[in-house]
């Protein structure tokens, strides 16, 4: 006989929490790249697309504000960015569906969405992994928490963003970490990533994060928070909506967030204990896995061939699983070297 | 879970999201004090002390 914790078979709150800690390991290191992979795993599993998109979504929104509230103790939110963010990303969202609904309109919507996100995963896929192996380390995630609070060095700030802070159209804004830039630049980029968000079905994390250090020229750890306090309010809203129609299941959300909770911490942790550019490839190689996941998927469904899902579920859960690993193994064996090395010295 | 499986309308939605919130700021809170209580023993056993 099953044993049952709150009305919830226990193995099954188990499985739930083991995975939220391989979600919230990958999520605390790289400050994003973990929610993409609940919502396909419970579709795979059997749940129906609206619980699983609005357990994802519960999900996203308690994960947000736990990251948030850490990324405040650090001083690493700019709220007026993200005010702004969040009135640019809306109104993109709204014009992006607008676009969404004339491609289903002409019956070529789910080709055109599938097509640019996987490109898009791939190409950030592909960048993040040619930076981290062959490029100056300057691209991807960065955890320079010394840049959250100072001055940012204009030799780190990429040359697209310096552009876009290059056009003084006023009024100016005066952003975290010493960045100057224009506040209509600022809705272009927040509704331009809107705009994407919107026509993908995406939160747009992982587009907007990108988006706030690339093209805004925001220091990493304060676009990554920034991000995140953006995130607790769309992922509350849209929680709250679908909430309202009964999709968001507690049982997988509870002990999915206990589990994650733990992993960020973890995740976190290990971010000052491991050398960035030796994960940062992985990470890549994730995002190109996703990539690939997602393109077997599409195939899955236009041969109608459901064997596909789970196939997609394998590559995506196998490379986080991949990544996680890489991401312990190297923080042990790092504790252990500077153990070592403080012991040989206190000989 | 919570009694909370069959919640939903404005009420209802506003008592999951509330559960969410909830949950989120007890875990931040009660794993912060784990970490500073048990990170040290935890990180010295791993470093293999």
């Amino acid at each position: 006989m099953t044993t049952e914790l709150l009305g919830v078979a226990t193995p099954l709150l188990a499985m739930f929490a083991g995975f939220g800690v391989l979600i919230g390991l990958l999520f605390g290191f790289f400050g994003m790249g973990g929610s993409f992979l609940v919502t396909p795993a419970l579709m795979v599993m059997g749940y129906r697309t609206d619980v699983a998109v609005a357990s994802g979504l519960a999900f996203v929104f308690a994960t947000a504000v736990i990251a948030t509230l850490k990324h405040r103790d650090l001083g690493q939110v700019d709220y007026k960015l993200g005010v702004l963010m969040i009135a640019g990303t809306t109104a993109g969202i709204e014009v992006g569906k607008i676009g969404l609904h004339a491609l289903q309109a002409m019956g070529i919507a789910d080709t055109v969405v599938s097509i640019i996100y996987v490109g898009l995963l791939g190409g950030i896929g592909v960048f993040i992994t040619y930076t981290a192996t062959w490029g100056d380390g300057g691209g991807g995630i960065s955890h320079d928490a010394d840049a959250a609070h100072g001055e940012v060095d204009a030799n780190d700030i990429p040359d697209v963003a310096k552009k876009i802070q290059s056009y003084r159209v006023p009024p100016m804004m005066e952003l975290r970490g010493g960045v100057t830039v224009s506040l209509w630049m600022i809705l272009v980029v927040a509704f331009a990533t809107g705009l994407l968000s919107g026509f993908l079905g995406v939160g747009g994390g992982f587009i907007r994060m990108p988006a706030l250090f690339y093209l805004i020229g925001v220091p990493v750890p304060i676009a990554v928070g920034t991000d995140l306090f953006e995130i607790v309010f769309s992922g509350g809203i849209g929680s709250y909506l679908y909430a309202i129609d009964g999709a968001v299941n507690l049982s997988i959300v509870v002990p999915l967030l206990a589990g994650s909770a733990l992993g960020a911490r973890m995740g976190a942790a290990a971010t000052s204990l491991v050398e960035e550019d030796d994960i940062k490839v992985y990470f890549g190689v994730m995002l190109l896995l996703g990539a690939i996941a997602v393109a077997v998927r599409k195939v899955g469904d236009a041969i109608d061939m459901p064997v596909l899902d789970s196939v997609s579920l394998v590559i995506i859960v196998g490379a986080a699983m991949l990544v996680a690993g890489a991401v312990v193994v190297s923080s042990v064996r790092e504790m252990r070297a500077e153990s070592r090395a403080s012991k040989s010295s206190a000989d | 879970m919570f009694g909370l499986e069959n919640a939903s309308g404005v009420g209802g939605a506003a008592l999951v999201v509330g559960v969410v919130l909830v949950e989120a700021i007890l875990l931040y809170v009660g794993y912060g004090a784990m970490e500073r209580l048990l990170g040290p023993t935890l990180v010295r056993a791993l470093g293999g002390e």
